[in-house]
């Protein structure tokens, strides 16, 4: 727990648990059933927060992979492209409801297995998750307005890797819009959090989705690479790491099946003079510390206008004071667990390397608990634009401080790194906003917020954050097939 | 309605109006007859005045400000929330459709069931109107333009008078599904899925006021409603009579209302154009400069 | 922020330079600190700090003596059931009733008298500041105004400050409560200048609300004079307190309030002397609910006192 720098301390508020009910293994689900493949191996996946073990899944291997290809397969040519897109939109309507109503339950299952804080999982992962089925639902019977041609077609098989940051919200973003343009899916949730996705195959079965439009199978980084090389797909999304996404583009060279990528970041949260500064404090905090900094949008450089840096780092400081990091199930928790023991090295490393080169490394202070995987919101100035901290994605709650001048060289700086996906800009002057806007290289760009997602806001990113949107209208085109007429 | 059990007397409906999120009787007293398709009588139905029609502007007006301040999802909510109380009274409309129209089982099922699906696609445009109808525009300049779909406000729609739920169910929808409010005149001749159509809106979450449904006789009271100050469309569906529509839409000039003609060869089992929801629409476009 | 003394011809640029509020933003900022889950024994503690906290008000044209020897009976003993429950902070009422609250609590309580032609503030400065010194010869130890919002929202802010600063001379010892009318300002950027003109004037307290104008107290305008009193403190060396007026009835709303005090401005805040509740039913609700923490069971309205 923070230590509490008042004397109004907050008595534990556990989220109880008895609202879930998780099997001690799981198969993986094809062609509308759980099955037990005979000879995959299992492994387990924990709770980051207390390392527990709450289940074993499988490692589904090739012929798994090839079952579940080809249940999409038939369920796409024989039942689902045939459907109207009517029917199939009340499919997704019928998904969308049941995410509603067992939000609750999900939300804990979603904490457990992925560390993050009861309260984002409730309010933010869930609700989104069901407005992405709500909103491509009503998608399915309009596609000839969606300015993607007369009559667009659905793709056929969608191989759909996710990664473990969000689990849920991230399967939603890939199976609404696939279903609601009518291609049928194989998803493979992330090895260290397949509890939700698999929970949502059991909301396919409450739904009577027809068998073989939705398949999951779980498994590690060898299981996503069957799935991404299979020759039986007609399209490959991806969301994960910069380094896995370019191999899948590799594999994928020369084949005709369409790929969408949506990967890293480095994101420039750029504060002005004339920012609304309590604001923008909350925006920066949010922009890093949410989620524990696992977001690919994370604003993870901060760019100050060196005439503020001082003052604004002052309240800065004293703002992570109030930052509760502890259980994920109490919801007056801000900050959880990092997901794996994998993933906390990584971010030592890349903290250490700020260290080693140089920068002055400040963290809030906190009690963490003696079991689990934790990082304490951390604050790193002095940075320079060359430091490892300044260029690579570290994926945890650690912001790195570098200051601008003038607009143009605030650009300049956001725009120099390989990656695209987003950035923040604070100021009142809405002619700066949206000069800023037209010139930064980023997919996304939040002006006095951050953060926010909608599935009817296209996401993705420039360079090396990846190609393709997810939402909006943008995001349809990656699931049909190019219209000529 | 059904007498059910021949030993058992059924209960009665009164039919009254739906007004405000009320039902209310005729501030008239009156009432009509309502007959079905073979001249037999089916109830005493309120017939609205106009003293009831200004009274469903005013709730109409209310209803707009927070409907239209509801974000786009939430309106797709409620829209789909109507189409799921209307599929638990499947049944029940098809019998009255059946009555009404005169048509058989099988039709009156697919009427309605059509109907219900009509609401579901109405219910997944209002998030994506903007998206298809709104613009960033490519102006010459360093200005950021965009235009963007508001709602009209309050809207008077006459619903046709032989399509009893399905014409019903396709000139409410559009209207409201940008954040419209509306007064529809439900079909004089064949008014009886309207009422029922009150009460599914009634139970769905709907903000009151959003839509209020009057029976009664159109000619009666649109020509006030074509002139008065505070409707800003009319939706002249079901005015068969062309003489009747002309002078409305004369009334209307008045006050410059966006006015929707009849359509008299309706077919309205073909999924509709975006006319029904774009006439009623307002577009504001706003630009801004960019610069540092 | 404002930091270095500022001349009267400074004023308005100094108020207009101060930084924004990005509205939706606070908003979002006062409705996460609504999701705090305050439970068992924060509760319990969170209940009785705002018992304390509170200033029981009427204010009421048909106000009498004998309403006002209620109110301050229930003042000082919020449940006759339970003596263990903590005193109000103040009794809030008229002027012209101060004598017989003051007759009713003694020293036990402070009195604090609304004034400067509460609660539209349009009245001439010679009669506002005749009724600040006729309650503090009857006993007020703090004086609540109101500030002229005609003469903010037309851009005079010198008019304001000087009146502000008459009517804390006026005070002598008494206390003076500052409420901007939040209401009427309408947005955070006219709260968060407001506040400050305020303090640069010489309030003890910056107020919400009259309690007569919708909205009265909301999160989002505590939170942005919270942030004022905060800064204000730091460059000042003088902290401010902040009472929240009107529209608060529930202990749930309370204690919202006070998440927002413990994370905006910290502990040094959570005590009567730098926050206040302007309220009449939230008392008997937070009884209700401390009712409820001590027996187990919910409480009724016959186990509360009308005053």
């Amino acid at each position: 727990m923070t230590d509490e720098p008042s004397g109004f301390p907050y008595a534990p508020a556990p989220e109880s648990t008895a609202i879930v009910n998780i099997s001690s293994s799981y198969g993986i689900f094809i062609d509308g059933a759980f099955v037990e493949p005979a000879d995959a191996p299992r492994f387990k996946t924990i709770n980051p927060a207390t390392e527990e073990v709450l289940s074993e899944v499988c490692q589904a291997g090739a012929p798994e992979v090839a079952a579940a290809v080809a249940a999409a397969r038939r369920a796409h040519d024989e039942v689902w492209s045939a459907m109207s897109g009517a029917e199939r939109g009340k499919y997704v309507y019928r998904l969308a409801r049941l995410l509603q109503e067992r939000a609750r339950e999900l939300a804990v299952l979603e904490s457990m297995d992925n560390g993050k804080p009861i309260r984002e999982s409730r309010d933010v992962d869930l609700p989104l998750a069901a407005a992405h089925f709500f909103y491509h639902a009503g998608w399915a019977d309009k596609l000839d307005h969606a300015g993607l041609g007369r009559d667009p077609r659905s793709l056929g098989v969608a191989a759909q890797i996710i990664p473990w940051n969000f689990p849920l919200l991230m399967l939603a973003w890939k199976v609404a819009p696939a279903l609601a343009t009518g291609n049928t899916v194989v998803l493979k949730p992330a090895e260290t959090t397949p509890l939700t996705a698999l929970a949502f195959a059991e909301l396919c079965q409450q739904a009577d989705l027809p068998p073989g439009v939705v398949n999951i199978v779980t498994g590690d980084g060898r299981t996503g690479q069957l799935l991404a090389e299979c020759e039986g797909v007609d399209k490959v999304a991806f969301t994960g790491s910069t380094e896995v996404g370019k191999q899948i583009q590799r594999s994928l060279a020369g084949t005709r099946r369409r790929l969408t990528l949506e990967l890293g970041g480095k994101a420039a949260n750029i504060i002005f003079d004339d920012a609304p500064l309590d604001e923008a404090v909350e925006g920066i905090v949010n922009g890093i510390y949410f989620n524990q900094g696992h977001v690919c949008c994370a604003g993870s450089r901060l760019l100050v206008q060196e005439s503020i840096v001082e003052d604004l780092l002052v309240r800065l400081r004293r703002r992570l004071q109030t930052l509760r990091v502890g259980d994920p199930l109490d919801k007056n928790t801000d900050v959880g667990a990092i997901n794996s023991a994998a993933q906390l090295e990584r971010i030592v490393a890349l903290a250490e390397s700020g260290d080693a080169e140089g920068a002055q490394r400040w963290s809030a202070p906190c009690t963490l608990p003696d079991r689990g995987f934790w990082f304490p919101p951390t604050i790193f100035t002095s940075v320079s634009t060359a430091h490892r901290i300044a260029r690579e994605e570290i994926f945890g709650p650690v912001l790195s401080v570098l200051t601008f001048r003038t607009p143009d060289e605030a650009v300049e700086k956001a725009n120099n790194t390989p990656y695209g996906l987003s950035a923040g800009i604070w100021t009142e002057k809405g002619s700066r906003i949206l000069w800023m806007a037209s010139r930064l290289r980023a997919g996304v760009v939040w002006a006095n917020t951050f953060n926010q997602f909608d599935p009817a806001s296209p996401f993705g990113g420039y360079g090396e954050s990846g190609f393709g949107r997810e939402g909006g209208r943008a995001g349809l085109a990656a699931y049909l097939q190019e219209a000529s007429s | 309605m059904e007498e059910g059990n021949k030993r058992r007397l059924a209960v009665r409906k009164t039919f009254k109006l739906y007004i405000g999120g009320a039902f209310p009787r005729s501030e008239s007293g009156r009432t009509y007859q309502v007959l079905d398709a073979h001249g037999g009588f089916i109830a005493n139905v309120a017939k609205a005045s106009r003293k009831d029609a200004r009274d469903a502007v005013l709730s109409a007006r209310t209803g707009h400000r927070s409907w239209s301040a509801a974000t786009a999802y939430n309106r797709g909510q409620v829209l789909y929330r109507v189409a799921e109380m209307m599929e638990g009274r499947r049944a029940q409309f098809a019998a009255e459709v059946a009555r009404a129209e005169g048509c058989g089982t099988t039709d009156a099922e697919r009427i309605t069931d059509t109907a219900i699906d009509r609401w579901v696609w109405y219910a997944g445009w209002a998030d994506k109107l903007a998206q298809v109808i709104g613009t960033a525009n490519p102006v010459a300049g360093p200005f950021f333009n965009f235009s963007v779909p508001e709602p009209t406000g309050v809207v008077v729609l006459v619903a046709p008078d032989d399509s009893s739920l399905l014409g019903l169910v396709s000139t409410i929808a559009p209207a409201i599904v940008s954040g419209n409010a509306c007064v529809a005149i439900a079909s004089q001749t064949r008014p009886i899925p309207a009422v029922t159509l009150a009460e599914v809106l009634a139970t769905s979450d709907l903000p009151a006021g959003v839509v209020n449904i009057l029976t009664g006789d159109p000619a009666e009271m649109m020509p006030s409603l074509a002139a008065h100050g505070d409707v800003n469309a009319l939706d002249l569906a079901g005015i068969g009579d062309v003489e009747l529509a002309a002078r409305l839409e004369r009334d209307a000039a008045g006050t410059v209302k966006r006015v929707r003609r009849p359509q008299p060869d309706a077919n309205w089992y073909r999924t509709p154009s975006l006319a029904a929801m774009s006439d009623l629409l307002e577009i504001k476009t706003v630009w801004h400069p960019q610069g540092i | 922020m404002i930091g270095t003394p500022v001349g009267l011809d400074q004023l308005h640029s100094a108020l207009k330079g101060l930084a924004g509020v990005d509205e939706v933003g606070a908003a979002s900022r006062a409705a996460m600190l609504g999701t705090r889950s305050i439970k068992a024994s924060s509760k319990a503690r969170a209940i009785d700090l705002a018992i304390a906290m509170v200033d029981l008000t009427t204010l009421e044209g048909m106000d009498t003596p004998g309403k006002v020897r209620a109110l301050c009976a229930k003042a000082m003993r919020p449940d006759p059931g339970d003596p263990g429950t903590p005193a109000v902070a103040a009794v809030c009422i008229y002027g012209d009733l101060v004598a017989t609250a003051r007759d009713a609590v003694g020293d036990a309580l402070h009195v604090a008298a609304v004034a400067t032609a509460f609660p539209s503030g349009r009245a001439s400065m010679a009669v506002k500041l005749l009724e600040t010194e006729q309650a503090v010869a009857a006993g007020a130890d703090e004086i609540d105004m109101v500030i002229d919002r005609g003469a903010f929202l037309a851009g005079d802010y010198v008019r304001v400050f000087e009146e502000i600063s008459a009517v804390k001379n006026a005070c002598g010892s008494a206390r003076l409560k500052v409420i901007l009318e939040t209401g009427e300002l309408k947005t955070l950027d006219n709260v968060r200048r407001a506040s400050w003109l305020a303090m640069l004037a010489g309030a003890d307290f910056i107020k919400t609300s009259t309690g007569k104008v919708t909205p009265a107290a909301t999160p989002t305008v505590t939170l942005v004079m919270l942030e004022a009193v905060r800064d204000f403190a730091l460059v000042h060396g003088r902290k401010v307190g902040v009472k929240a007026a009107g529209g608060i009835r529930t202990s749930k709303d309370a204690i919202k309030y006070l998440v927002l005090v413990n994370e905006t401005v910290g502990n040094d805040w959570l005590n009567p002397d730098l926050f206040r509740f302007g309220a009449s039913t939230l008392l008997n609700d937070l009884l209700l609910q401390r009712q409820r923490m001590l027996s187990g069971h919910y409480s009724g309205p016959n186990y509360v006192t009308i005053d």
